[in-house]
């Protein structure tokens, strides 16, 4: 079976100071469209864009006042618009906050990016819980973020937020679905376009909101485009198993990911466990980081675990966490496009040479190329 | 004395019966290949802009999803990103609404695509809100027709303040002294207002135009003003050469009291148009066109809309019935009411007996818009003279075939406009403020 691989792209990469050893333009579209031309060259099933309500910073909330790191970023929805018709098999998996926005724009918006990029789109739900980005929008007042606090359970505002982001996450399903694939009959005979049985309302109230539907737009190709999201605590990997297809886990050894396989699994049998790795890539990995770091003036931090190495190097961790039962990576690439380039150069090359890692795409959707079978919709009646 | 330029846009074939699905060379309303059609077709004629619609909930008639007209649509924003990759110098217009949305969002959503697309966006701000609308967003209810115009007026203002609050030359990205944005470079925005208090900072350096293209679409009173005091464009159904030319000198008269100039604010009338090879057979096309765009059913619909009863036993090719509209409650949703359905009945009543038409005739009749009908020649000179007589600066056209509904007008009208030296032989400039000449 074939191992899934994945990139985050951001900014000029994960590190702060990679900015400083690139010629990107963070700016520019070219940057992005060459990104995303890469990964597909390597095969990789999809590439995710980081984004947020506001500013980056080193503090967990409000603004750090740097001038020395990457800041400002695209909306990441229109980025992977903006990508689509560059590219025909790579999935396009787009950051967009369930907190602040309205659940039936992104819902409306992922659909669309399915339908631009035939059938390539993802959603990587994630919350919002600064006081900083709240103070954006002035529709509610947050506490400020607690950067001590272990137990995100504990907190019952971040509670309310993954139960927010959990209802976005269903109406977006229903609004998929609210529109039957054969809705669409355009009946000459009867002068009727669309056979308004097969459209449905979502009908969803909530703590948080609610939304009538149909949707605007029709069904998307891939029917249900791939939920995914980021985990590190049992909070959100109840959020994940209960709404998402993949999540990303944060594992930093194989024992650790054999626990959070567990744990996860025991949640869900059917969610892809996808982990997280910052790599640093190629003979000197070290010594780049390091000089990063340097300009950087701290040691990278991260959730994640940081590989710093050659791409054999990394192919043997990947291939260790796989017999732990993680079924794919999303790997973080330290500086783009150098480390993008050792991935889909190198590494695939080697995890191929493994027999884990495919010769061509063999799916051109991107629930295909995950394995995941096309639904039908909740509304459609079995006959 | 110079002639005036034309300008003209592409309105992607929309949800309501302009729009004729049953021709068999009609094709997908969603297919992106469809978007990729028209822009492409707008770009080879040099056109200033693509504009598409928005509605953010399907109309219903009678408690039900009206079935008779195109139904679904994309998200405008997404579409339009995804089309500046496979176009260079056509703008790119999106339709979004003030009332569902918020400012620091949707500013960036709007200051992305212009990113993206090299300085071509444009934001039709439009404020329809009504409760039925409501019902698929958080905000929900309903605003008065004084409020919707506040809100949008602060939406605007506070969009620009989110625009403009990082200088222009706020990224050094200078690797030798590791500086990536210039100290003190990004300001903080602090807006307390009637409908939005935002603080904070913003996420994207200032895009290509500075200020996205802003497209007025209402005809009120309060719509015009809105339009004088903050809008680039107006998209107006004023197509008519007298109608047009009242608006056009009412809405540039409004001008000078925000301190703006007649040539900063362009009236693009919305028209549709039909060609043929002589005034005949151009008649004759209009003619069925309009036939195929008022269907039977969709003439009943029409009558039950301002009658706000069911009027489904009623034959179309028939004369028009005696009764009454019913005063209560109306029977659609989604669409711009109708104010006064008695006194529309009457006069629709009045000119049916005039004319001595069917129901459907009648619909015909009343529910047209201005289209230029005529051979090649005759609609660019057309179209021409109603530019030279103030009627409007250009217009947006509304082809009735999607996607390829524009073909013929771009390879059989612009050139001859392009003779008559008042249209573009090529685009001048990068962005859509040049195309605009809104500079």
């Amino acid at each position: 079976m074939t191992l899934h691989l994945a990139v985050a792209l951001d900014g000029a990469g994960w590190h702060p100071a990679a900015w400083r050893e690139t010629s990107a333009d963070v700016f520019s579209a070219r940057h992005w469209a060459a990104l995303v031309t890469e990964a597909e060259r390597g095969l990789l099933d999809f590439v995710t864009i980081e984004d947020a309500l506001g500013p980056q910073s080193t503090l967990p909330d409000g603004l750090d006042e740097r001038t020395d790191q990457v800041r400002g970023r695209f909306d990441a929805v229109l980025l992977a618009a903006r990508l689509a018709p560059l590219t025909s098999r790579i999935g396009l998996v787009p950051t967009a906050t369930t907190t602040h926005t309205e659940p039936f724009h992104v819902a409306v918006g992922i659909a669309t990016l399915d339908h631009v990029s035939g059938g390539r789109a993802g959603w990587r739900a994630q919350i919002s819980a600064r006081a900083s980005e709240a103070r954006h929008f002035g529709r509610r007042r947050f506490p400020p973020l607690d950067p001590g606090a272990r137990d995100l359970a504990a907190d019952p505002h971040v509670r309310d937020l993954f139960a927010e982001a959990a209802d976005a996450v269903e109406v977006a399903r229903r609004l998929w679905d609210s529109w039957e694939d054969d809705a669409e009959i355009r009946d000459v005979a009867t002068g009727r376009f669309i056979d308004r049985d097969k459209l449905h309302y979502a009908d969803f109230a909530g703590r948080f909101f609610s939304v009538k539907g149909p949707s605007i737009t029709p069904r998307p190709p891939q029917g249900q485009p791939v939920v995914t999201a980021l985990a590190h605590a049992r909070l959100p990997y109840e959020f994940a198993a209960g709404s998402a297809d993949v999540v990303y886990v944060t594992p930093h050894s194989d024992e650790q990911a054999r626990a959070v396989v567990e744990e996860v699994r025991a949640l869900s049998g059917e969610i892809k466990i996808f982990a997280d790795l910052v790599v640093f890539l190629g003979e000197d990995a070290a010594r780049r980081k390091a000089r990063l770091d340097e300009l950087d003036g701290a040691e990278l931090a991260s959730d994640a675990a940081i590989f710093t190495g050659t791409v054999r190097e990394l192919a043997d961790v990947l291939l260790e966490w796989r017999r732990a039962g993680v079924q794919g990576f999303r790997l973080r690439p330290g500086v783009l496009p150098y480390d993008l380039e050792r991935i889909t150069r190198g590494l695939t090359a080697e995890l191929r040479g493994h027999g884990v890692f495919r010769r061509a795409y063999e799916a051109t959707t991107l629930r295909g190329l995950l394995g995941l079978p096309r639904p039908a919709s909740r509304y459609a009646e079995v006959s | 004395m110079t002639r005036k330029r034309v300008h003209l846009a592409a309105h992607f074939p929309g949800v309501n019966n302009t729009t004729v699905w049953t021709d068999p060379r009609s094709g997908s309303q969603i297919d992106f290949a469809s978007f990729v059609h028209l822009a492409r077709t707008a770009e080879r004629g040099k056109l200033d802009f693509l504009f598409l619609a928005e509605g953010l909930r399907l109309r219903e008639l009678k408690g039900r999803v009206h079935d008779l007209d195109v139904v679904g649509r994309p998200e405008s924003l997404t579409v339009l990103s995804a089309l500046a990759a496979v176009t260079d110098r056509l703008g790119l217009a999106g339709t979004v609404n003030t009332t569902y949305n918020e400012p620091y969002e949707l500013a960036r959503r709007l200051s992305t695509l212009d990113h993206l697309s090299d300085g071509r966006a444009a934001w039709n701000v439009v404020t329809t809100s009504d409760a039925f609308t409501g019902e698929n967003f958080r905000r929900g209810g309903y605003l008065d027709r004084a409020d919707r115009y506040e809100r949008a007026a602060e939406f605007v203002r506070l969009s620009r303040e989110l625009w403009d609050s990082w200088r222009p030359d706020a990224v050094a990205a200078d690797r030798e002294t590791g500086t990536f944005v210039r100290p003190g470079a990004i300001g903080d925005v602090g807006h307390r207002g009637a409908h939005f208090s935002v603080e904070g900072r913003f996420t994207l350096p200032r895009s290509p135009q500075g200020h996205p293209v802003v497209i007025q679409a209402g005809d009120s009173d309060e719509g015009r003003e809105f339009a004088a005091a903050h809008a680039d464009v107006i998209f107006t159904p004023h197509g008519r050469l007298e109608d047009g030319r009242r608006f056009y000198a009412d809405v540039k008269r409004r001008l000078a009291r925000y301190g703006r100039e007649p040539h900063q604010l362009k009236i693009m009338p919305g028209v549709t148009f039909a060609l043929g090879d002589t005034d005949e057979e151009a008649a004759e096309n209009a003619a069925a066109i309009r036939r195929q765009q008022v269907g039977p059913r969709t003439a009943i619909a029409f009558l039950e809309q301002v009658w706000g009863r069911d009027m489904s036993a009623y034959d179309p090719e028939g004369p028009l019935p005696d009764i009454e509209p019913d005063p209560a409650e109306g029977v659609s949703q989604g669409r711009v009411p109708i104010k006064d359905r008695a006194a529309v009945a009457a006069k629709w009543r009045a000119l049916a007996g005039e004319k001595g038409l069917s129901i459907r005739e009648l619909v015909i009749e009343v529910t047209g818009r201005q289209t230029f009908v005529g051979t090649p020649g005759s609609v660019a000179r057309q179209i021409d003279e109603h530019v030279q007589a103030d009627a409007a600066d250009g217009f947006i056209l509304v082809p009735h075939l999607t996607p390829g509904g524009l073909d013929e007008f771009v390879d059989r009208v612009v050139p001859l406009l392009r003779e008559r030296g008042v249209f573009r032989a090529d685009y001048t400039g990068a962005t859509l403020r040049d195309h605009l000449e809104l500079t």
